[in-house]
């Protein structure tokens, strides 16, 4: 349970990227400031949505209640899951 | 920095010598950013000193819109070159008044002789055409004349008239009238013949086939040729006087097939003749036309620049000695310079020696509220002066909206392919913008959607990713990275029952889906459920970051305005009130997600045992103490009931330290000039003190409200401040609820539409299929452009608007200013042109 490091980091350093360092890059001008709140807003407002999102599903407590065909469906064509692989390994 | 406080702007007097003021106040028009005030309010229109100039202006634009009318009335294009032409000197004036009325002389005179001879046309045609029926009518007589006996036997209504008439003829004078009239009037012409001759005349009538022209409103009518037999000269008299009164036409006819014979030979050549002279009229027209149409938008231009500045002019006040005007203006700070330039140009122009002077005023009016806007933040403005133009140099929303008013709109609309329908349509407006500019559609709704172009592209961009997010792709889930819930192989036995729960103890993976909602929730049964938990949350969550947000920036208005006052005894009880109650709230959510799970060995953990967070929160507002209910903890971790005690103590304590602070301390500050004051004026003032009051009151009457307002004031006005901010913070947070409701609004929407149209048609099979599914496709597509994307996309729009304009600005913005309005050619130039259209 929990967090893979892999997609959190990636997400956390494109938003960041967009939200802290490219403000800095943006050239000079008039319309300079606001391009920065632009920039900055966009990645803070995208990185909170998309951390939500991530949080919500990282502890579930309910799990998704799916009609036996689909779940059959399912088991055929998503596979039976990496833990039942690496039982039968 | 333009865009986050409006321009400061100066007040100027303007001293121009009479001679430079024309040329100085061109230039200023040019450029485009000085507002004049009008310094005679109180004299009428007509008695201003350019009365004249305007009213001949006036004339002139009558004559151009004359000739405009003319020239349209012949398809001839006008030419448009867009060129910006200078504002023509004042002696230019009696040249171009010349160079119309000659114009418009002619033209009028050329459109005189062509109605006469067009009417000499008309009648001549009208004519002809009487020739040519009524020998049909007279041989038909003819030839009745040889075969009367045969005719006798047959006896028809159609023959009855003829053979009165031959037997008048035999018996004597059988007299006739023919003339044209109007196809629509034949039936009652008739029958008003019929009843007052007593059905002792004959009409004849045959219809003109080709439409003739009628000369005074050039419209294309249809006419009937008509000759009415007769007998007597009484009878004579009332027909002629009924033709009259249906406005019919008579001419002569002769009797005699030689005489109409003649007749009709002339009239050919005659019309022949008035032919050649019509079209050499007309061409004559045509040429003048084409001539003035090369010129006229300039003309146009010019003569409106010139009216403007009269205008203007009107404005200014004469100083004593009529040698200079004075005007006054608001122009922003950083134009100063641009003015003194465009000024010394006027008067260069001029040939004036004296240069104009500009005085920079003090002044303690509120001055206009100016932002500098390019095409992409001009949108955005216009939804923020929606609400209400900022006050002069106070914070403005709008860089702020640029990007938070798609996001809000988008997590509302979220679903990647209408995110794509409105990108692509926006992308569409955006690439081609200048041709569609040039167009200049007269659509309101065409305008309403370019005018926010930008703003649907960054509306677009936004639902795309939070389509995305929410996996939603027209309703459907894309499963791009695999589900990390499975069923697993060894549960055969759950396909016994209808339908099963993957239980995330062994059906799920151990981390989440990593971009969005994992595409297991499209298909499972309790996706509602699951979804109405997690938007709800993260509607409250978005909502009290932009709330808070909203506070700070307040905090930013406090700074520059330097009231001290107001951070310490509003925005910091105000902060503190929003982060312990609601940012508290939002802590418990992240927390939640975060401590509990279903697959740990502590029971207390677990997911029966997770506390509603609303019931928390409401408990912890009402001071009621959890219960332990089994092994659950009513708490989510150590100490969170005194914490929460002494988190909601602080919240309601700045309550009334928002309502007392601030009276409190202007009493306290006025209390102590007041000392200072009656200090000074017993060192042996008292008079003189009196007088420097009562001139101060009397000078700044308009002048700073706040230093004039009285204690109860304060003490009202901070009280409904105060009301208004803490009702509004629970009342605000519930209303960022709408995010949640209307994203599931549309998620639903978009699920029904593909479950009941879309999937009618991929359910059938064979060759059939194929034909049904093409139809029934374009139901759905139709339907989702037109509900899902258009309506359900303006009622997005319109709930953004509003947690704008009230969530969001009344935490910080008033709105209280007024427009720069400046003096520039281009904005009048342009309401011209859109009025003309």
């Amino acid at each position: 349970m929990g967090a893979a490091i892999l997609p959190v980091l990636v997400f956390t350093v494109l938003w960041g990227g967009v939200g802290i360092i490219l403000p800095f890059l943006v050239p000079k001008g008039p319309n300079r400031g606001v391009l920065q709140v632009i920039l900055m807003l966009t990645g803070a407002c995208c990185w909170l949505f998309w951390l939500c999102c991530y949080m919500c599903q990282m502890n579930p407590l309910i799990g998704p209640i799916i009609q036996s065909h689909v779940a059959l469906v399912m088991q055929q064509e998503w596979g039976g899951g990496p833990a039942t692989n690496a039982q039968s390994a | 920095m333009s865009l986050f406080r409006s321009e400061e702007m100066a007040l100027c007097q303007l001293f121009l010598q009479s001679e430079a003021a024309y040329a100085c106040v061109s230039e200023l028009g040019e450029l485009g950013l000085a507002q004049f005030r009008d310094l005679n309010p109180f004299v009428n229109a007509f008695q201003r000193k350019f009365v004249n100039e305007v009213r001949r202006c006036d004339e002139m634009e009558r004559k151009l819109r004359y000739l405009e009318k003319e020239i349209k009335k012949d398809g001839i294009p006008m030419l448009d070159s867009g060129e910006n032409v200078e504002a023509p000197q004042p002696r230019e004036m009696i040249d171009l008044e010349a160079t119309f009325e000659k114009l418009e002389n002619e033209l009028r005179e050329v459109n005189q002789n062509a109605e006469a001879l067009k009417r000499n046309y008309l009648e001549l045609t009208e004519l002809k055409h009487i020739l040519r029926k009524t020998q049909v009518f007279f041989d038909e007589r003819e030839i009745h004349d040889v075969d009367e006996s045969l005719t006798a036997n047959l006896i028809e209504d159609q023959y009855v008239g003829t053979q009165m008439m031959n037997l008048a003829a035999k018996q004597g004078h059988l007299g006739f009238v023919a003339g044209v009239i109007l196809r629509e009037r034949i039936p009652p012409f008739e029958r008003m013949l019929w009843r007052a001759c007593r059905g002792n005349v004959f009409l004849r009538q045959a219809e003109i086939d080709t439409p003739l022209e009628d000369p005074t409103t050039s419209d294309q009518v249809y006419k009937s040729v008509f000759i009415i037999f007769f007998q007597g000269d009484q009878l004579k008299i009332r027909v002629k006087k009924i033709c009259e009164g249906f406005r019919a036409t008579l001419y002569p006819c002769p009797e005699t097939p030689n005489d109409r014979r003649e007749m009709a030979v002339g009239v050919m050549t005659r019309i022949e003749d008035l032919n050649t002279v019509l079209s050499q009229t007309q061409d004559h027209r045509h040429r003048v036309l084409v001539a003035a149409a090369k010129s006229i938008k300039i003309w146009f231009t010019k003569v409106r620049k010139i009216k403007a500045i009269y205008h203007t002019l009107n404005l200014f006040n004469l100083d004593v000695t009529q040698k200079c005007l004075i005007a006054e203006c608001w122009v922003p700070v950083s134009d100063l310079e641009a003015i003194h330039l465009a000024l010394r140009r006027g008067t260069e122009r001029s040939g004036s020696s004296v240069p104009p002077i500009l005085n920079r005023m003090e002044t303690r009016e509120v001055p206009p509220t100016y932002f500098r806007l390019n095409k992409f933040t001009k949108g955005f403005q216009m939804l923020i002066d929606a609400y209400g133009v900022g006050t002069y140099r106070e914070a403005n929303p709008a860089p702020y909206a640029i990007i938070t008013f798609p996001f809000l709109f988008a997590v509302m609309f979220g679903d990647f392919g209408h995110g794509l329908i409105m990108t692509l349509f926006a992308l569409w407006m955006v690439m081609n913008e200048k041709p569609l500019i040039a167009k200049k559609s007269t659509s309101e709704i065409w305008n309403i959607f370019f005018g926010g172009r930008y703003i649907i592209l960054l509306m677009g961009f936004f639902s795309m990713y939070t389509g995305l997010i929410y996996n939603d792709f027209f309703s459907k889930s894309l499963n791009l990275f695999g589900s990390q819930w499975f069923v697993p192989q060894k549960s055969m036995y759950i396909f016994k029952e209808k339908d099963v729960m993957l239980d995330p103890k062994n059906a799920y993976a151990n981390s989440p889906y990593p971009i969005g909602l994992d595409p297991v929730w499209q298909v499972a049964d309790n996706k509602i459920n699951f979804l109405n938990a997690y938007k709800m949350k993260v509607s409250i969550i978005i909502g009290v970051c932009h709330m808070i947000f909203g506070v700070m920036m307040s905090l930013w208005n406090h700074m520059f305005f330097r009231k001290k006052i107001n951070i310490l005894c509003d925005f910091v009880p105000q902060i503190i009130f929003m982060t312990f109650i609601f940012f508290y709230l939002v802590l418990l959510v992240f927390h939640k997600w975060v401590a509990y799970y279903a697959t740990g060995d502590d029971e207390g953990l677990g997911p029966h045992c997770a506390p509603s967070i609303l019931i928390t929160f409401i408990n912890m507002v009402l001071f009621k103490n959890g219960e332990k209910i089994g092994e659950c903890e009513p708490y989510m971790y150590g100490g969170q009931q005194g914490f929460q005690k002494f988190l909601v103590v602080i919240a309601v304590l700045c309550i009334p330290w928002m309502l007392a602070g601030k009276p409190y301390l202007i009493y306290k500050y006025r209390q102590l000039q007041h000392q200072q004051f009656t200090n000074v004026s017993t060192a042996g003032l008292t008079e003189e003190s009196d007088q420097v009051q009562m001139a101060n009151g009397a000078a700044a009457p308009s002048g700073d409200h706040e230093e004039n307002e009285k204690m109860e004031d304060i003490v009202i006005h901070q009280a409904i401040h105060t009301i208004e901010y803490v009702l509004g913070c629970v009342s605000n947070t519930a209303s960022y609820l709408r995010l949640w409701a209307l994203s599931l609004a549309h998620a639903q929407l978009s699920e029904v539409l593909w479950g009941m149209v879309l999937r009618l048609g991929l359910q059938s099979g064979s060759w059939f299929g194929g034909v049904f599914l093409f139809m029934i496709f374009a139901a759905w597509a139709c339907l989702t452009l037109a509900i899902l994307v258009l309506m359900e996309g303006l009622s997005a729009f319109l709930h953004t608007l509003r947690l704008h304009w009230v969530e969001f600005q009344n935490k910080f913005y008033q709105g209280a200013g007024y427009p720069f309005s400046p003096f520039s050619f281009d904005t009048i130039l342009e309401t011209a042109q859109n009025v003309e259209e």
